[in-house]
């Protein structure tokens, strides 16, 4: 049977690999290609690259990384960050990459979901919602790297990007971000239950356990996570050991 | 040389990378000349049906790949769309003539089970027939689990000389390997399987030689 996915998310900015904090990314790390390497991501079941760079600039350098990982990289490599045409995408598939991430590309030409669905086929294309909580718990969905508040809720965005050919979500608590108290279970159960193509959590990872909740009370089909790869050896084989021994179906 | 197809859809790389791995000289090419020279020939492909066959329309190329895989008897390996194009149609879309090479349709994936969602997207067992493409798949150490991205699948006809190699569980029976001769899809990609998938692409270099 189709096993649940553990995938390691690459945070880009400005060449280097950095942690998110609230959207605020000041810890660097390490580069793409030598985070790749010295962390062992074939444990990964996939890897995500996100570029978060605040400014759209130059993306020939975002483009060589892509290619560089995607020689190195025997499971699939999905890319996202600045993502705004067709042309963005076929770039990002043309340089290595197996999927594309669109967010607030999506949300601004939501045309762009369904032109390259038909373009590049549905399973391609994974839609990003960022989603923070207002004053009265409302769940608000945030474009422009969190900078703007759409008012739009996320689970009834999530549905309109699955009717224009989504193949999968890709849902960020911007208020669990690392903060290292786990995903917004609540969130993420509102979006899978909002749709009915895979849904991938992320937002909040500090311990295993957060992983395996994810799946058991998220109801998400994957699990991602940013922060807890980055400092340690092994530390994906003995994520998916955790999360094996815990009763998950995962790919061994 | 094993030559891979650049009909301008899908991630050649990772294919020419995985077949580098496996000890065998990969071009990728739309050259007729390079075709020929070929031992074996890969069909790639990620995307729809109706853009994929457009491509290989466009590319110029479908008369010497008939000549080649057909005439000629030259192993082609086709991978997700690579393989569903080999089809005799798809309902990707609407309805959409394929290369035919293979006695059946591409259908939408029906899991029959709701909690089971499409695209059928992730890492899921196989289970092989008797095929060069999983020799010595006994002694691999982990179970045999390859990397599926699709909504589609081929369906093969009634009495058809098509064979089923592989097949998955997900709400039904789905077919991820299917052989005619000298032609061969998977559904799967071998070439992000990791090892699993490096494996089978071992195997297919070796049965070429």
């Amino acid at each position: 049977m189709l096993k649940n996915r553990l995938i390691p998310v690459l945070i880009h900015k400005d060449g280097m690999i950095v942690q998110s904090i609230q959207f605020r990314h000041t810890n660097v790390i390490g580069d793409a290609i030598t985070a790749v390497e010295f962390f062992n991501i074939w444990a990964g079941d996939e890897i995500i690259l996100l570029d978060v760079t605040r400014e759209r600039g130059e993306r020939d350098k975002f483009m060589e990384i892509i290619s560089a990982l995607s020689t190195k990289c025997f499971v699939p490599l999905t890319v996202g960050g600045w993502v705004d045409s067709l042309d963005d995408i076929s770039d990002i598939l043309k340089n290595g990459a197996d999927k594309i991430v669109i967010n607030t590309g999506a949300f601004e030409h939501p045309d762009l979901i369904s032109s390259s669905a038909e373009r590049f086929g549905s399973q391609c294309i994974v839609v990003s919602i960022d989603a923070k909580k207002n004053n009265l718990g409302q769940y608000e969905v945030f474009i422009d790297r969190g900078r703007k508040n759409t008012g739009v809720g996320p689970g009834e965005w999530a549905k309109q990007a699955e009717e224009r050919g989504a193949g999968e979500i890709f849902i960020t608590s911007i208020d669990h971000d690392g903060m290292g108290e786990g995903y917004d279970l609540e969130l993420v159960r509102e979006i899978c239950g909002a749709t009915t193509i895979p849904v991938i959590a992320s937002g909040g990872v500090r311990e295993w356990q957060h992983l395996v909740d994810g799946i058991r009370k998220g109801n998400a089909h994957a699990v991602a996570a940013a922060n807890i790869f980055h400092y340690m050896d092994q530390s994906l084989r003995k994520a998916k050991k955790y999360m094996l021994e815990s009763g998950i179906d995962m790919r061994q | 040389m094993i030559a891979i197809v650049d009909y301008g859809m899908g991630n050649l790389r990772s294919v020419e990378n995985a077949i580098a791995l496996a000890g065998e000289q990969v071009e990728i090419t739309r050259r007729p000349e390079t075709l020929r020279e070929s031992r074996a020939i890969v069909l790639p492909g990620v995307g729809a049906f109706r853009d994929g066959m457009n491509s290989l329309k466009d590319s110029g190329i479908l008369d010497i790949l008939q000549e080649e895989v057909i005439t000629n008897q030259k192993p082609l390996l086709g991978i997700c769309l690579g393989m569903q194009l080999l089809a005799r149609k798809s309902y990707e879309g609407g309805e959409y003539k394929g290369l035919g090479w293979i006695d059946g349709v591409v259908a939408r994936i029906e899991p029959g089970e709701s909690n089971l969602r499409v695209p059928h997207v992730g890492w899921n067992n196989i289970l092989v027939s008797r095929d060069v493409l999983f020799d010595n798949f006994d002694k691999l150490p982990d179970g045999h689990v390859v990397y599926f991205s699709h909504s589609y699948a081929i369906v093969l006809d009634n009495d058809s000389d098509t064979r089923v190699i592989a097949t998955c569980a997900y709400g039904s029976t789905l077919n991820a390997g299917v052989r005619k001769g000298n032609v061969v899809g998977l559904q799967f990609h071998p070439e992000k399987s990791q090892n699993v998938g490096l494996h089978i692409l071992k195997q297919f270099v070796a049965s070429i030689q």
